[in-house]
């Protein structure tokens, strides 16, 4: 366009108004293409609660039953290891389990209904590995003359108690997350499901 | 005199820009006499690309991405993998070659980066070149991340969910934004599915255009030099660099040396040592992805390792977020922070061959703390080792961030008018 023409302002607005106008539409178009990248209905419907079968697990054994994907860890408690979590109240970073990583039934120091019995989900809450059992105690274990039993986490390195606590300055920053569970019987778990009946 | 090939010539050439395309980049491209060793990557990076999309090909022909488990209870994909491996003929070597091709690539890209960390290629006018290249970098590291779940294995699969989980930690949208990425609760099939996808299509079509755009670039401005002087400073009565000589044939034949090198320690690892040692295939790979049981060590692939280290070593929280979340922001800076060399270094010259003790001395501590962060990065770690690790972090970073400092002062030798050769 040469200098001396004038811009024919009517023109410009209506070539403004169409880009935008198709701009928009275009916007409205990928809509679909992100909403295809959430997880599909399907992946949204596995989330079945699954049963575990407690009894015959023996003292100071844990299961692994795999709940949407995950892995759930059911520990039968010793004595010996409940009175651990006293020794490791001094040195884990939340021992009242005030963040909310667990229901309310399992908001106490064994973090769970029956003392006996952890149920857990194995999932790091630092970067999702599956922490690996230490239940051995003191220097046998390889963590360190201080350790009262608990899981080691090979990523990076966090350490838990025999509850899911995490301990101090770890990489982790919450305790191990506590499914919403209720026992069936005495030796029957219902893992993903909490209701009353 | 017009032979039929001429006439045939000339009739593309009324049509399309052929014979000036191939005068612009080979025949009439001058480039700097005095190209030593460092120059050979760029061509190799080249040879290398072309080797992935091939033997890709090929792989794609044979490869499943599925992972449901087949009747013998094994994921179809990590069986797809063994197949190949097993069955397919030559399949093996295909597959070999392009996982040995995928750390071949990172070899010779850091190898390409240094030349220009060397030799100030970076400095104007060639910021583009250099940013062009750090986005090669980032998506040649998606493509590598993307592409090592495909196997399906232990490792594929605990390295997908830590690395997916590390967009977790951003704080308001990272839990979203990682359920987007998996597309799923979990690692599963749908992200096996999205992450092959991005592998064989997506980000290659990205890898390509970015190569473009990086040598386009690259012959608009001309090749810097182990001498770091500009040659089209000096040019003869035909506007020709005194210093230049066309790229073909005299480069394109100096580098099928360098390509014949290259094969020959290409091939080496290829048959004789594919596994690279547990470094190229790690070897809790050839076990199959089992979600319940995170292998006893995980480390990412040797070429990621000491960016792992930087995210690793950030321990402290900060302003009421998350350690984590840090370590993401560090991993990712450590990476970013490249692409802004040619502002970061204010020496008078560009070549390391007239810079002072000064940079050289930081240079080499830099080289040191890399090679240590790299190598931290595939052990589990310890106190001792987070603390090294946080050192060399300083290191790194100090290395960019005090160059505008340290590059001023440095005390530098004067710049030649001319290149030199031996």
């Amino acid at each position: 366009m040469s200098v001396d023409q004038k811009m024919d302002s009517g023109r410009r607005q209506l070539l403004v108004a169409t880009s935008a106008a198709g701009g928009v539409a275009a916007v409205a178009t990928a809509v679909p293409f992100v909403a295809s990248l959430t997880p599909s209905e399907r992946a949204k419907a596995a989330g079945a609660p699954v049963e575990a079968d407690v009894g015959k697990l023996a003292p100071g054994e844990m299961m692994t039953v795999e709940w949407r994907g995950k892995p759930v860890w059911i520990l039968r408690r010793t004595p010996e290891m409940l009175a651990s979590l006293d020794q490791t109240e001094s040195v884990v970073s939340d021992p009242e389990s005030n963040k909310q990583m667990q229901p309310e039934y399992a908001k106490n120091k064994t973090r769970s209904i029956k003392p006996e019995y952890l149920v857990a989900v194995g999932i790091c809450t630092h970067l999702g590995c599956s922490p690996s059992e230490k239940f051995k105690v003191g220097a046998e274990s390889g963590m360190g003359d201080d350790w009262h039993g608990g899981f080691l986490c090979p990523c990076h390195g966090s350490r838990f108690d025999l509850s899911g606590r995490v301990y101090k300055s770890m990489p982790a920053p919450d305790n191990l997350e506590i499914p919403p569970h209720k026992y069936l019987s005495d030796t029957k778990i219902l893992i993903g499901d909490d209701s009353k009946a | 005199m017009t032979t039929k090939s001429q006439q045939l010539l000339n009739w593309v050439d009324e049509r399309f820009p052929l014979t000036s395309t191939w005068k612009a980049h080979l025949s009439e491209y001058y480039a700097p006499k005095n190209f030593n060793f460092w120059y050979f990557f760029g061509s190799l990076a080249l040879l290398v690309l072309v080797i992935q999309i091939l033997t890709g090909i090929f792989l794609v022909m044979h490869y499943k991405p599925d992972a449901s488990l087949n009747a013998s209870g094994i994921p179809v994909a990590f069986a797809s993998v063994e197949y190949i491996m097993r069955e397919v003929p030559g399949g093996w070597l295909i597959r070999y070659l392009h996982s040995t091709g995928a750390s071949a690539f990172f070899i010779v890209v850091y190898l390409h980066m240094f030349r220009g960390l060397l030799y100030g290629s970076y400095r104007k006018p060639r910021e583009l070149i250099w940013i062009f290249g750090t986005l090669i970098f980032l998506a040649l590291m998606a493509e590598a991340f993307m592409g090592y779940l495909l196997p399906w294995g232990q490792m594929s699969f605990w390295g997908a969910q830590v690395i997916v989980n590390l967009f977790s930690a951003i704080p308001v949208i990272g839990p979203d934004l990682s359920l987007v990425i998996r597309g799923d609760f979990v690692v599963s099939d749908a992200t096996l599915n999205r992450f092959f996808s991005f592998h064989v299509i997506a980000v290659p079509l990205v890898l390509i255009g970015l190569v473009l755009a990086h040598i386009v670039a690259l012959h608009e401005v001309g090749s810097n030099n182990p001498d770091g002087v500009e040659i089209k400073k000096k040019k003869d009565a035909n506007g020709i660099p005194l210093d230049g000589i066309p790229f073909h044939p005299y480069y394109t034949v100096k580098d099928i040396v360098g390509v014949v090198g290259f094969l020959i320690f290409f091939s080496a690892i290829v048959f004789f040592a594919p596994e690279g040692g547990g470094y190229f295939l790690e070897y809790n790979n050839f076990i199959p992805a089992d979600p319940l049981k995170t292998p006893p060590h995980i480390a990412p692939v040797w070429y990621f390792t000491p960016f792992y280290s930087i995210l690793r070593a950030v321990t402290y929280p900060l302003f009421g977020i998350d350690a984590k979340f840090w370590g993401v922001v560090a991993m990712g800076a450590s990476v970013v922070i490249i692409a802004f060399l040619p502002w970061l270094d204010r020496s008078p010259v560009k070549s390391i061959r007239y810079k002072g003790g000064l940079f050289k001395g930081i240079l080499a501590v830099f080289v040191v703390a890399f090679f240590i962060l790299g190598y931290l990065g595939v052990l589990p770690p310890t106190a001792g080792r987070t603390l090294v690790s946080q050192i060399c972090s300083v290191i790194y970073f100090a290395f960019f961030l005090a160059m505008p400092w340290y590059s001023k002062i440095d005390k530098c030798k004067p710049e030649p008018d001319r290149v030199t050769s031996k």
